[in-house]
């Protein structure tokens, strides 16, 4: 396919007679679709107009789960692209497949370019790190859950829209008070184990499992059973009873309701941001995701999703060097801070972070820094810099059904994480069991 | 008497017999093959290494209790699925075979779903009962009626029923349709002169001679279910709540290729096919026997 494809690019270089020598093609492949898709286009549209050396292609494959397989099954066939967006349930995975990928710091080194570490934030990169703190992907699209409020919902139910919500024991009174107001639906959530368990979890300096949540080996055991989760999804799950919190669905169904109106309060992703701007007819605000004020020094920072850039084993030197070049020409303050604007994804460079500032970007959008503040306020502790387990994707779905038997009253919240940790456990001995 | 047709070159019956060959060969023995063999394995996503593991894949599924109750799942979902499928579509293609003006447009209306990818057919059934936006969950609301099949497991599996069944109505029309109209009309108008019903014409003389049409029917749909059906539940439930709509050819995908268990996938893979074996020797062993051609 690579082969054809320069074959034909030196063709029609041939045929046109143009004197530079045939560009070097990278390949691209991504798990992009609508708006994201365009926006990741045009990134890739610039950086090859703004030099004539490589061509970067990019090529979608598919949602974020079948861009793996689509990569895994590339590489198995000997034809696997230079660079893969991999999400970040799927990062052990990828970390286990050593042969397979080439460290992005590795890159950047054989390739000289111009790289430094400490100008990445330290609370993104540090999900994508080894524990030698040398980047192993790099942080394409991270994002990390925030609270959205129908400022317009509160008012119907009469509540004042500034009122404080900085705990879940304040959120709890909000709920209450809407129901009574008559919302037929006060809370709402998306991605309910990333939220509710492993955000959660870092924000309160909890382990989500052993091993610092699976960044110090493969032989790590769940551990997000603990007496503070327990209480939290408890707290949840009577919430469900009396229709306070309406479940949506696994992903990101929670936004649909709320943003039509019907949800008073959700708590999703910080990416979530364009569509909600996009759709709502009724005033919005960005708050700081709660934490449980009980717990001591709570809180510190939360979780990262999204997706990191992999590149992949097997190809020839040059081919790295173009990657390093595009790498590099994404860390650009100005391509950053437009993508972090553009998207409501977090700016992974320092620089970035300081231009939107400059631009005044924070001021117009208030809330949109709130992913920042909340993902930077306290160093990221063992607990809080991430969570990396192998087939992370089964464990999610192990804990969403747990978690919705949960909402649908079939267990308490003890018996459905206990059953969690349990059979997540088992999946995490077979991932440890393949990669020995 | 049969025909027998008799060649006179030796290699030639083998030598016309040979794509058939190689098509079962290369797209089923391979594969199956494969699959055996990958099932004592437990290797990591991108090949690089392989741990061979005996029996344990399977003696690793056959200990976890939703593996187990994926058993009772497929057997409910194939068993509806084939029965509402089957039964509406005998009804529909009864009901045309009387209409003597406009027949065709309404055979080409009941055909149409067939040309709907199993995926859309989700995605449409998804939109009409979706909790929230859907038309139908609100309609139930006003009775009185709560839906949410993303917390209650019989709403689920009914909906992905009801949507497979849907999917498959127009191919069994087509048939039945086709074996209506194959039955001599004299049998039928003797009958009516005798005095015979409607129904009673149906019970006693095309239903049996139907008999083939629907033994045929019986195990394309029964496989249609088992395996066919993927689509329509990866978009309407991906399998949840609790599991409660994945069936086997769910299970294998959602551990092969969303959890990369390859050595487990492989594992499920030949269980399927055991027992696709063992329901095929059913129908044709115990079934076929009442099937008259």
């Amino acid at each position: 396919m690579t082969r054809l494809t320069l074959a034909a690019l030196a063709a029609t270089t041939l045929l046109t007679a143009t004197p530079a020598s045939a560009q070097v093609q990278i390949d691209f492949w991504h798990a992009f679709t609508g708006r994201l898709a365009e926006l990741l286009d045009a990134q890739v549209a610039q950086f090859n107009e703004s030099q004539s050396d490589y061509q970067v292609v990019a090529a979608p494959k598919g949602n974020y789960s079948e861009a793996l397989n689509a990569g895994i099954a590339a590489f198995r066939a000997g034809e696997q692209p230079h660079i893969l967006q991999v999400f970040e349930v799927g990062t052990a995975s990828m970390m286990a497949a050593e042969g397979a990928v080439k460290p992005v710091f590795e890159v950047m080194e054989e390739a000289g370019a111009d790289f430094d570490p400490d100008a990445y934030l330290a609370a993104v990169t540090g999900y994508y790190s080894n524990t030698e703190g040398e980047m192993l992907s790099y942080p394409y699209n991270s994002s990390t859950p925030v609270m959205y409020i129908n400022r317009d919902a509160f008012e119907e139910a009469g509540l004042d829209p500034d009122m404080e919500l900085e705990t879940w024991a304040q959120v709890e009174e909000a709920v209450t008070a809407l129901k009574e107001g008559g919302s037929s639906c006060p809370f709402t959530t998306a991605w309910q184990s990333w939220v509710q368990l492993e955000s959660f979890s870092a924000y309160h300096n909890l382990p989500f499992s052993s091993q610092e949540n699976g960044f110090a080996g493969f032989d790590t055991e769940l551990q997000f059973n603990g007496p503070e989760q327990i209480a939290h999804i408890a707290m949840l799950g009577e919430w469900t009873e009396d229709g306070r919190f309406i479940y949506a669905g696994r992903r990101n169904e929670a936004g649909q309701p709320f943003r039509a109106g019907e949800c008073a309060i959700m708590t999703e992703s910080s990416a979530g941001y364009a569509g909600v701007k996009d759709e709502a007819e009724f005033a919005f605000d960005i708050r700081p995701l709660p934490y449980n004020g009980e717990i001591e020094d709570a809180p510190y920072n939360t979780i990262i999703g999204g997706a990191s850039l992999w590149v992949l084993e097997g190809h020839e030197p040059e081919k790295y060097e173009g990657v390093a070049a595009f790498l590099n020409f994404l860390s650009t303050p100005e391509i950053q801070a437009q993508w972090h604007q553009d998207t409501g994804y977090l700016p992974i460079t320092t620089a970035a972070y300081t231009l939107s500032q400059e631009q005044g970007f924070y001021e117009e959008n208030p809330g949109t820094d709130i992913a920042i503040i909340q993902m930077t306020g306290k160093e990221p502790t063992p607990n809080s810099k991430g969570v990396r387990l192998g087939s992370f994707d089964q464990v999610r779905t192990v804990i969403d059904e747990e978690l919705e038997a949960v909402w649908a009253g079939d267990k308490t919240a003890e018996e459905a994480l206990n059953t969690a940790v349990e059979r997540g456990n088992q999946l995490l001995r077979r991932f440890e069991q393949a990669n020995r | 008497m049969q025909k027998r047709v008799t060649f006179n070159n030796k290699w030639l019956p083998y030598l016309l017999l040979a794509p058939q060959i190689v098509v079962t060969i290369v797209f089923f023995f391979w594969p199956a093959g494969q699959a055996i063999y990958q099932s004592a394995f437990i290797p990591d996503p991108f090949g690089l290494s392989t741990q061979f593991v005996g029996l344990g894949n399977f003696e690793f599924l056959l200990s976890d209790p939703y593996y187990l109750s994926s058993f009772g799942t497929t057997a409910i979902f194939s068993f509806f699925v084939t029965l509402i499928s089957m039964s509406f579509a005998l009804w529909l293609a009864v009901m045309t075979d009387r209409v003597i003006k406009g027949s065709g447009p309404y055979r080409t209306l009941l055909v149409w779903p067939y040309a709907v990818a199993p995926a859309i057919a989700g995605v449409l059934w998804l939109f009409m009962f979706n909790p929230s936006i859907g038309i139908l969950p609100w309609y139930l609301a006003q009775v009185g009626y709560d839906w949410n099949h993303t917390l209650n497991g019989g709403e689920a599996m009914t909906l992905v029923i009801l949507a497979a069944a849907w999917k498959q109505i127009s191919y069994n029309f087509l048939f039945f349709l086709a074996g209506l109209q194959s039955i001599p009309r004299s049998v039928i108008e003797a009958a009516a002169i005798d005095g015979a019903s409607f129904w009673k014409r149906f019970r006693t003389i095309v239903f049996p001679l139907l008999a083939p049409t629907t033994f045929f029917l019986l195990v394309v749909n029964v496989v249609y279910a088992f395996f066919e059906t993927f689509g329509v539940i990866h978009t309407i439930t991906a399998g949840g709540p609790q599991q409660s709509t994945t069936i086997l050819v769910y299970k294998v995908y959602a551990d092969g290729f969303v959890g990369q268990d390859l050595g487990s996938s492989a594992a499920q893979s030949v269980i399927l096919l055991i027992i696709v074996g063992l329901l095929t020797v059913v129908q044709f062993r115990y079934i076929e026997r009442r099937v008259h051609y």
